[in-house]
């Protein structure tokens, strides 16, 4: 149930949940999402991050790139999932790989993890990136530790015939990924690498945004010399970088797939914690839940006005605003005056400024 | 062993098959959650929080972890009434589930329109009024604060729903006289009582040093609020033993995640559970928990569950 969508099939973004789809049309997850305890087979560091291929049978065998892995932190006090976008997975092994960035103490210890450990894992959560049209082009673009699914991704593009090029980006070298996928052979995941660094200790000096302006200002069609003319851009990282790419890729033209990394608690689809402002088929917006919902959403249909916290409310790029114009949004507050806090209103629970 | 015991429960009359049952808001409409416990084999599933319109909730952050437990501040986001009747309970009742539909509301008034159009809906074993959400723009609106306006809700949804239909109140811990509420709540018409909701909290993030939620409060839940639960339920059970509250069922809520949870409450005073929080960690919860507590009783030499509510009250 979410502002209405549920009188909706589908949930409007235009674009369905991809091949072998996990998610049905009401944003539950479907059959292929599973509870499992997955063994560490292997754990080794990737630069600032650490690399983690698990024994995970049933999640493995339906999981698609753009869905994520919300892992149990065991027994730490800390009771919610780290979720984490699946980097691989191989139905015929059963191993279902994740790139973990230590960002606070519940994801330390799951990056902490050693060959033999059991990490408790539901997966595959959310909908997947929907491959483009067979043949076309596609420009991937991963910020950080977001790129864990691209080279993934690119395999399956490819496959298609579609002709890939992989931009990488991170503020140093050590934060990059993927950044050495194998490309330009027959076997390859990708035709082309291309890697931007903030500091230049790794590709060029610059942002992802640099390199990406660069590859969709080539001719459509593409060529040997002008090699993409894409006007398909699939992109993973935070928030900040989406919504520059999405900027970069409108002015040239390309549509936009988008996978977002939000705050949730439950990945499922039952807690509302991890909600954007999306706009659907019928033209309204509503706070859709980005674990079953997304992660992955048309950058077109994204309410970016009411994404990003106004500064210095919170970090820039945190947080999302319910736009005025929202299904279900709260009634415009009388003018300034404070007569509609009450007795034994808690400062700060009152009517706020931005909702 | 555990087959032995007799794990089905009367609520003032809603009998369900077993003590153990989601939270209001912790498990949607019981869809999501199908795919990893069995929603048919709970005592029911406890609907999230439904008003009259969709509603939009409120700005993100909206969570905010805590230790053993976490913040939230959703307020209320959903279809609305009639969504929920034309399409979440439709679902349950071909599920073979049972469900208690919790209701909410800006006003008297809208509880009982709610509550109306719920009632009657096939597959529904009871209402949860909830006067206790603590994530509303007004403090001035957590009914469950004060008696006056607790009675004034549950009055009004009475009037609008008739006798037959089994009401429980949703008592926030937030309240200095937990017991006061409970009594205007019965007197007014509920059937019975869930405690707890949760209760009002801040986080602040000490990086920003700017609170952590964009509205700034929200309502803590999960282990870290057990104590309270089991605190409130012992209250209420103790005022009804000493004549001090009518005899009425209470529904215990607040921190479950594991049998020995379940049970606690049950010895507390709870003729059945809720598991809230603990399906946002591993949404296999309930149906674990339902078989532990069947366990724990049977090691316990309990008959049936009804046969251990308030045991821990013993002389």
């Amino acid at each position: 149930m979410n502002d209405g969508s549920a009188h909706r099939s589908g949930h409007g973004s235009g674009r369905g949940p991809g091949e072998g789809a996990v998610v049905d049309d009401e944003g539950a997850p479907g059959p292929g999402a599973v509870s499992e305890r997955a063994r560490v087979l292997s754990a080794e560091p990737v630069g600032a991050y650490a690399r983690l291929v698990l024994a995970a049978p049933r999640s493995a065998a339906t999981a698609r790139p753009g869905q994520f892995a919300a892992c149990s932190t065991g027994d730490s006090g800390m009771l919610l999932r780290r979720s984490f976008s699946i980097s691989s997975a191989d139905p015929a092994t059963g191993e279902l790989v994740l790139v973990v960035a230590a960002a606070g103490p519940g994801t330390a210890r799951i990056a902490a993890l050693r060959e033999g450990d059991v990490l408790p894992v539901l997966a595959p959560l959310g909908r997947p990136f929907a491959l483009p049209p067979a043949g076309e082009a596609v420009v991937l673009v991963g910020g950080g530790y977001g790129a864990a699914p691209l080279a993934w991704l690119g395999a399956a593009l490819r496959a298609r015939g579609s002709s890939v090029d992989l931009v990488v980006g991170a503020g140093d070298a050590r934060r990059l990924l993927a950044q050495d996928t194998p490309a330009g052979t027959a076997s390859a995941p990708v035709d082309r690498v291309h890697v931007a660094t903030e500091d230049g200790s790794a590709g060029v000096r610059g942002r992802v945004t640099d390199v990406l302006t660069g590859l969709l200002a080539e001719p459509a069609g593409g060529s040997a010399a002008s090699p993409t003319g894409s006007r398909h851009v699939l992109a993973c990282g935070p928030m900040a970088m989406l919504r520059a790419v999405h900027e970069v890729a409108g002015a040239a033209g390309a549509a936009t797939q988008l996978a977002t990394e939000e705050s949730m608690a439950c990945g499922i689809g039952v807690c509302m914690t991890c909600v954007l402002p999306v706009v659907g088929d019928d033209g309204r917006t509503r706070m859709l839940r980005a674990c079953t919902e997304g992660p992955v959403f048309d950058g077109d249909r994204l309410r970016w006005d009411a994404i990003g916290a106004p500064a210095p409310q919170r970090p820039p790029g945190t947080g999302a605003r319910v736009p005025e114009d929202a299904v279900g949004a709260p009634a415009p507050l009388p003018p300034a005056g404070g007569d509609a806090v009450q007795p034994g209103s808690v400062p700060g629970s009152a009517p706020g400024a931005r909702s | 062993m555990s087959a032995v015991v007799e794990m089905s429960v009367d609520l003032a009359g809603a009998r369900l098959r077993s003590p153990v049952m989601t939270a209001s808001g912790c498990a949607a409409a019981g869809r999501e959650l199908d795919a990893f416990t069995d929603v048919a084999a709970l005592g029911a599933v406890v609907t999230k929080s439904v008003m009259l319109a969709p509603r939009s909730g409120r700005p993100t952050p909206r969570m905010a972890e805590t230790p053993s437990g976490m913040l939230n501040s959703i307020g209320l986001q959903g279809g609305g009434v009639d969504a929920l009747v034309e399409h979440d309970l439709p679902w349950l009742v071909e599920r073979g589930a049972t469900a208690v539909v919790s209701v909410a509301g800006g006003d008297p008034e809208e509880f009982a329109e709610v509550a109306r159009r719920v009632a009657g809906a096939p597959g529904v074993a009871a209402l949860e009024v909830n006067i206790s959400c603590p994530n509303v723009a007004n403090r001035g609106l957590v009914f469950a604060c004060d008696p006056g306006s607790s009675a004034a809700v549950l009055g009004a949804v009475r009037a609008s729903v008739g006798d037959d239909v089994v009401l429980l109140a949703k008592l926030s811990p937030d309240v200095t006289d937990l017991v006061a509420v409970a009594r205007a709540c019965l007197d007014a018409g509920a059937s019975g009582l869930t405690a707890i909701n949760t209760l009002l909290g801040v986080d602040v993030d000490v990086r920003t040093m700017r609170p952590r939620l964009a509205v700034t409060t929200g309502g803590l839940s999960g282990p870290a609020i057990r104590p309270v639960a089991v605190r409130c339920v012992w209250q209420l059970r103790a005022a009804m033993l000493a004549g001090l509250l009518p005899e009425a069922p209470v529904v215990g809520a607040g921190g479950v995640a594991s049998g020995a949870d379940a049970l606690q409450l049950v010895l507390a005073g709870a003729s059945a559970v809720q598991v809230g929080t603990a399906v946002f960690a591993d949404p296999t919860t309930p149906g674990r928990v339902a078989e532990e507590l069947a366990a724990m009783l049977a090691e316990r030499r309990f008959t049936s569950v009804a046969d251990a509510v308030g045991y821990a009250h013993r002389p």
